[in-house]
């Protein structure tokens, strides 16, 4: 690590959180585009105006747009999202009831997927060519170029319909003991994981076939080098920091996969959360919900470009 | 420069006979994906005509019925037959996917080619802006607008056109750019012909093929994105229905193993499989001929 490194993550950094901050401007105004209000829908049809006046003023919602921005802003990063439209409950206290399910299943889904994507990246890129290679690929590029939900009802249909393995519902308030975890989290998880394997072992393939060009690894075949030795001792090594760049890439497809998968499962997750925010129109939910969801994903493509910057050799040695 | 790296090293030392049994393999792919992309745009037109019944017409009492001579698909939640209703879905499926697609794309490269060569600020402020959009993911972008306006079609292809105009945009920018530093444009300019001219004559005709390739791609995502809106049951609201919401509204059968489920999905993924086989192939083709 030196000054080099640590000046161009710096960077990277700032421009992260630039960034965040254009989204979430982008955000509340796509949010805040009709003219019809928050207190009018609150209300309902049936409020005299006189009421929808006064909660407006509650509101804020008499202020210009750009001061009502800087109220939203500012209590959201004092952890304050705001109140629900429909049910009058705190969005902090909703979105933190159903945040940990969401990133349980996330967090499960990235430790199965990323050690069987490695596998395949790695073992497709050393016998590329090779039928397994092939089939591998094709496999990949069907699963990424169909729907999440025709994955999960095959997978459904498969293991709940015919083989009566698991239950098409995910109950995970009933969790106790590993097998019922196991049981809960089987189909959610491996819907998400068939995804995102696809992704990751494609992006894994291209890299370590990237260092497999280089002219360091025809050098070592020159040498008479055995062909395993060369991938897992020399391109290996080298191709870590793309790898790890296209693990974080593709986790980010859990983002949109989640929706799906929650919505198929009945998982009480934040997603389905949002959906029923989209649903009834409960902005300030709608609101927070998207914020969260892209920060994630900015995080994740910002972990992406600084293990990039890490992992780049040129920049080491200088 | 990726490609031109990869093409000389699957040139180089491979035999003819594999490359003769490459080349066949990937015609024969692309065959089925024209196939199945002239099928399904097929069945967008006249679809609706040759349906054995109407796509809201209840026909029996047996809801999720499997596959019989009298449904060829299965019935769905109500006893209406899935094949009809898969061919009235064509329409909305294909028809907004294609109508976004070609929005985001047109938009898209005409933005690419005013920023190119307006070049400096101009090229600067727009691709920034651009940017900033591309790190919304597109589905919370399409949920945002949905709670905002609320679901109808024009608000489906105007999202979904939006959310893909700046990945259009960077790649026939890029395109613009390698395009406009060659000879034949230099000259074209020292000949004092006009920008339009330049634009349409010189550079235009020079980028289509990489531009066409990457609408078919975008019009994959627009159909996965549309779709999985419908299956959230935000897209297309009944009594329309693309093939997105025929999956939802049929997802109580899912637990008896319907085929009224995995019908419609089964449509999207062979369209969606379909035009990547196709796309690939071209590409594979030009490729071979380069």
């Amino acid at each position: 690590m030196n000054g080099m490194v640590g000046r161009l993550i710096l960077r990277r950094l700032a421009l992260g959180v630039l960034t965040l901050f254009l989204v979430s401007i982008g955000v509340f105004f796509i949010t805040n585009l009709l003219p019809g209000d928050a207190a009018q829908t609150a209300l309902g049809q049936a409020a005299t105006p006189e009421t929808v006046a006064a909660l407006r003023l509650q509101f804020g919602l008499d202020l210009p747009a750009p001061l009502r921005y800087a109220h939203w802003l500012t209590n959201l990063l004092n952890g304050n999202p705001g109140i629900s439209l429909v049910n009058n409950a705190s969005v902090a206290q909703m979105i933190s009831g159903r945040l940990p399910a969401s990133l349980m299943l996330a967090g499960v889904t990235a430790l199965v997927s990323v050690p069987i994507a490695l596998l395949l990246g790695i073992a497709s890129a050393m016998y590329r060519g090779s039928i397994f290679d092939r089939c591998v690929n094709v496999t990949a590029v069907m699963l990424i170029s169909v729907p999440e939900f025709l994955v999960a009802t095959i997978a459904v249909m498969l293991f709940a319909v015919k083989l009566r393995w698991l239950s098409a519902l995910s109950h995970t308030s009933d969790v106790a003991t590993f097998g019922a975890f196991v049981k809960a989290y089987a189909m959610p998880v491996m819907t998400l994981c068939f995804v995102i394997v696809a992704q990751m072992a494609r992006m894994t393939r291209a890299a370590v076939i990237d260092q497999l060009r280089s002219s360091y690894v025809e050098m070592a075949l020159l040498k008479g080098i055995n062909p395993t030795r060369i991938v897992l001792r020399h391109a290996l090594p080298n191709a870590i920091g793309p790898i790890a760049n296209a693990v974080a890439l593709s986790l980010s497809y859990l983002l949109g996969g989640v929706i799906i998968v929650e919505t198929i499962f009945n998982y009480p997750g934040i997603a389905t959360l949002m959906i029923d925010a989209v649903t009834t129109r409960d902005m300030p939910l709608v609101q927070a919900c998207s914020m969260i969801f892209c920060a994630g994903y900015l995080l994740l493509v910002l972990t992406a470009d600084v293990l990039a910057i890490v992992s780049n050799p040129r920049l080491r040695t200088r | 420069m990726k490609s031109s790296s990869e093409s000389s090293v699957d040139t180089a030392p491979v035999p003819v006979a594999t490359i003769r049994r490459r080349r066949s393999r990937r015609s024969w792919l692309g065959m089925i994906g024209l196939a199945l992309v002239v099928f399904w745009l097929a069945m967008a037109m006249i679809g609706p005509r040759i349906s054995p019944y109407d796509a809201a017409a209840i026909v029996d009492t047996d809801v999720f019925s499997g596959i019989s001579s009298k449904f060829l698909l299965g019935s769905d939640y109500l006893g209406r037959d899935m094949l009809s209703r898969i061919l009235f879905g064509t329409r909305y499926t294909i028809g907004l996917a294609l109508a976004a697609t070609l929005l985001a794309s047109s938009v898209g490269t005409t933005l690419a080619l005013f920023a190119a060569l307006a070049g400096g600020w101009i090229d600067a402020t727009i691709s920034r802006a651009l940017d900033a959009l591309i790190s919304i993911p597109s589905k919370m972008f399409a949920l945002m607008m949905v709670a905002t306006f609320g679901s109808s079609i024009w608000l489906l292809i105007l999202t979904a056109a939006i959310a893909n105009m700046p990945g259009a945009y960077r790649i026939a920018r890029s395109l613009a750019v390698n395009v406009q530093a060659m000879e034949y444009v230099q000259a074209a300019r020292a000949r004092g012909e006009g920008a339009l001219y330049i634009t349409c004559v010189e550079m235009l005709p020079n980028m289509i093929r990489p531009v066409l390739a990457d609408l078919g791609l975008r019009f994959v995502f627009v159909v996965l994105l549309l779709s999985g809106l419908s299956f959230l049951s935000l897209g297309v609201q009944p009594p329309d229905a693309d093939w997105g919401s025929l999956v939802r509204e049929n997802i109580s059968g899912l637990g008896e193993g319907a085929t009224a489920v995995i019908m419609p999905a089964l449509a999207i993924a062979s369209l969606t499989i379909g035009v990547n086989l196709l796309i690939d192939n071209l590409r594979g083709r030009r490729a071979g001929k380069d």
